[in-house]
């Protein structure tokens, strides 16, 4: 399904979508697929494939960490689009989460197609702004594939508004000012950022990320944008489970319950 | 042909350079860009700035003609003395630069990366002088490896946080300070350490280390009556080159030579020749050549130079090497530490080990200069640090390190 389908389809059950992020090969490229597989089958709408990538600025301990574990175990770009292509034929919307370099040395034209050819119906770039972007959004209108930059509580209105205009498929919003992570709370700022983007663009949809690990906290995120965005709280379900079945166990159980939070607002 | 009035608006230097970061970065890039516009043109800010470089710093640093030198390896050389500056090297140019800049944004903290902690302790310094919080990231393996340089800091006030993740080294820690950044932006200033990473960064560390270059030219005028025919200086990061470089760059006949760290030799792949050994990549904010393989992950880089083991270097470099304008060549570790010692015994200096690649590549190119000039050459080389931080490692290294007793805090040997 595109990513404006599955905007469209949760918007008309009166939801937010639930994107996973897990990074590709983490800890083995099996494993990773059979992760993003349980948490396409237990409620995420999309899966964010996180590519692997040695100095991941915008990422906390815990993609960090994944993402090692991911590159010491051998894993390539090439198995990434391979990891993409089998989960897309499980059935799952996948967007890919990538850094700018591996895009760049892959050929950013051979990329878009190869990307677009595994099934991937969008990129998310978080150290890419549209500013530098000139050679991929060129290379992702050619091969269909939907643009997400990220926007911050930081952004100037002329930013947001360049930025989403730039945008296909739906926004990044960082809620707060910092990486990955889950956090205890939700940040405070992240309404506002959402409504100023709606400002900007009342149509787009608008995904939050940064720091949402909990139901509870996906259905107050819920209440407020159109897709709810959550890495490191997955991921930990594998990183610290003592064994691949309890992690998988863990997985489906907070994919669920984030799913379910998503649909808290759900008018009955 | 070359510019000075590089970069563009919008910090590009030809393609390299620009601003690969994320969004949550671009206010605060554009806040340093504009009260660093607007300090330029200030008065009484780059009175504050050249005033404390002269009565704080010590500049401008001596151009000394290194007679023993010269005739050991043929040529007539000028050693540009940024070693004399207070805290040992051209870095604190930099740092009293930023830290200025820092108070001017209204920023009470700043933040830095160090790899072998020189850019470190000048941060702590300049914050100290300034009355700054400074917070220091450092790789855990280089805390370990430079743990005089950890105690320099913290005497000097400052936090230094070892970074444990990825290769916990150089890189890393600049990772961690992006990120503390990303976090922090209302409250803080990166000080970044070399003429690297997202636009404005390369630009306003070129300008506040220019001076270096800018000084030596004026020198040359006044003692010799002319320009060099040479300029060498060592690469890492780039920003000694760039600061010696710059005030050249419209001289054409005065050749710019860059000499990066050849480790063990381009050809073994444990070396941080970015340029030589390198290719053009995203790296730390900027487009520019970076270490890295097939798939665009970095590599690691190999030197006995802690200040120029960096996979990357700064865009203006990249765009000099592309222009032709300057040329880079890779200085091995076994070449840098032979022209480390010839320093130290012609001339009674002993060199940082970085500024060593800079001395061993002009002994390199002085043949094939005199050939082509008919003449002895002349060559200014930037000695852009000393090296009383690397006695330890360059005393390994010749094997003349005598035990060292355990000294008890309190005790008198």
């Amino acid at each position: 399904m595109s990513i404006a389908d599955t905007f469209g389809k949760a918007k008309a059950e009166g939801r937010a979508v639930l994107v996973g992020c897990m990074p590709a090969g983490f800890p083995t490229v099996d494993e990773s697929i059979a992760s993003m597989v349980a948490m396409a089958e237990s409620g995420c709408d999309v899966i964010e494939v996180e590519l692997p990538y040695s100095d991941p600025v915008m990422d906390g301990p815990v993609i960090q960490k994944a993402s090692d574990i991911a590159l010491a175990g051998g894993v390539r770009t090439r198995d990434t689009l391979r990891i993409i292509e089998a989960v897309a034929n499980a059935g799952a919307t996948v967007v890919l989460m990538t850094y700018w370099n591996p895009v760049e040395r892959y050929g950013v034209d051979a990329f878009a197609r190869d990307l677009a050819a595994a099934g991937a119906t969008g990129m998310i770039t978080p150290d890419l702004i549209p500013d530098e972007a000139g050679e991929w959004i060129a290379a992702a209108d050619r091969y269909a594939i939907d643009r997400t930059f990220l926007v911050s509580p930081s952004s100037t209105d002329e930013r947001i508004a360049m930025t989403v205009a730039q945008c296909r498929g739906f926004v990044y919003a960082t809620a707060l000012m910092g990486v990955t992570g889950a956090r205890t709370a939700v940040s405070s700022q992240a309404p506002e950022l959402v409504a100023r983007i709606r400002r900007a663009d009342p149509d787009l949809p608008v995904g939050v990320g940064l720091g949402v690990g909990t139901g509870a906290q996906a259905a107050e995120v819920a209440a407020f944008a159109d897709g709810v965005i959550v890495g490191s709280a997955l991921i930990r379900c594998v990183l610290d489970a003592p064994d691949r079945g309890t992690g998988l166990d863990r997985l489906r159980a907070l994919s669920a319950e984030l799913a379910e939070g998503v649909r808290a607002n759900k008018p009955s | 042909m070359s510019a000075p009035t590089f970069p563009d608006l919008a910090g590009h230097f030809g393609r390299y350079g620009g601003r690969f970061v994320p969004e949550a970065l671009v206010r605060a890039l554009d806040e340093l860009d504009a009260a660093y516009r607007s300090a330029k043109v200030d008065p009484v800010f780059q009175e504050r700035f050249t005033g404390l470089l002269r009565d704080y710093a010590g500049t401008p640093s001596l151009l000394y003609r290194a007679e023993r030198f010269s005739a050991a390896i043929g040529a007539e050389v000028l050693l540009k003395r940024e070693d004399l500056n207070h805290t040992g090297a051209h870095k604190v140019r930099n740092v009293l630069g930023q830290a200025l800049l820092a108070k001017r944004m209204g920023k009470p903290r700043v933040i830095a990366e160090t790899g072998a902690g020189q850019h470190g302790v000048a941060s702590a310094t300049a914050a100290a002088l300034l009355d700054l919080e400074c917070v220091v990231y450092m790789g855990a393996m280089d805390t370990e490896r430079q743990a005089l340089n950890v105690a320099r800091m913290r005497m000097l006030g400052a936090t230094v946080v070892p970074v444990t993740n990825g290769s916990r080294t150089l890189k890393d820690a600049l990772n961690e300070a992006l990120r503390d950044w990303v976090s922090s932006v209302d409250t803080t200033h990166y000080l970044l350490g070399t003429a690297a990473g997202p636009a404005p960064f390369p630009e306003i560390v070129r300008d506040f280390v220019g001076g270096i270059g800018t000084e030596a030219r004026a020198q040359c005028l006044t003692q010799l009556g002319r320009l060099p025919d040479a300029v060498a200086a060592c690469v890492g990061g780039g920003s000694n080159a760039i600061g010696i470089f710059h005030a050249f760059v419209p001289d054409e006949q005065v050749r710019l030579y860059g000499f990066e760290a050849g480790g063990d030799g381009v050809a073994t792949g444990r070396h941080a020749a970015s340029i030589t050994g390198g290719s053009a990549g995203v790296l730390h904010g900027a487009r520019t050549y970076v270490l890295q393989d097939s798939d665009g992950q970095t590599v690691e880089s190999h030197s006995i130079s802690a200040g120029l083991d960096y996979p990357g270097v700064g865009p203006e470099h990249a765009w000099l090497h592309d222009t032709g304008r300057a040329r880079y060549e890779p200085v091995t570790d076994a070449e840098a530490m032979a022209a480390f010692q010839l320093l130290c015994r012609t001339e009674g200096i002993i060199p940082a080990i970085e500024s060593a690649h800079a001395l061993a590549g002009a002994q390199r190119i002085v043949p094939a200069l005199t050939a082509e000039l008919g003449r002895t050459p002349t060559i200014v080389i930037n000695l852009s640090g000393r090296g009383d931080k690397d006695v330890h490692t360059a005393g390994a290294y010749f094997g003349i390190l005598d035990e060292v007793e355990t000294i008890v805090p309190g005790e008198n040997s």
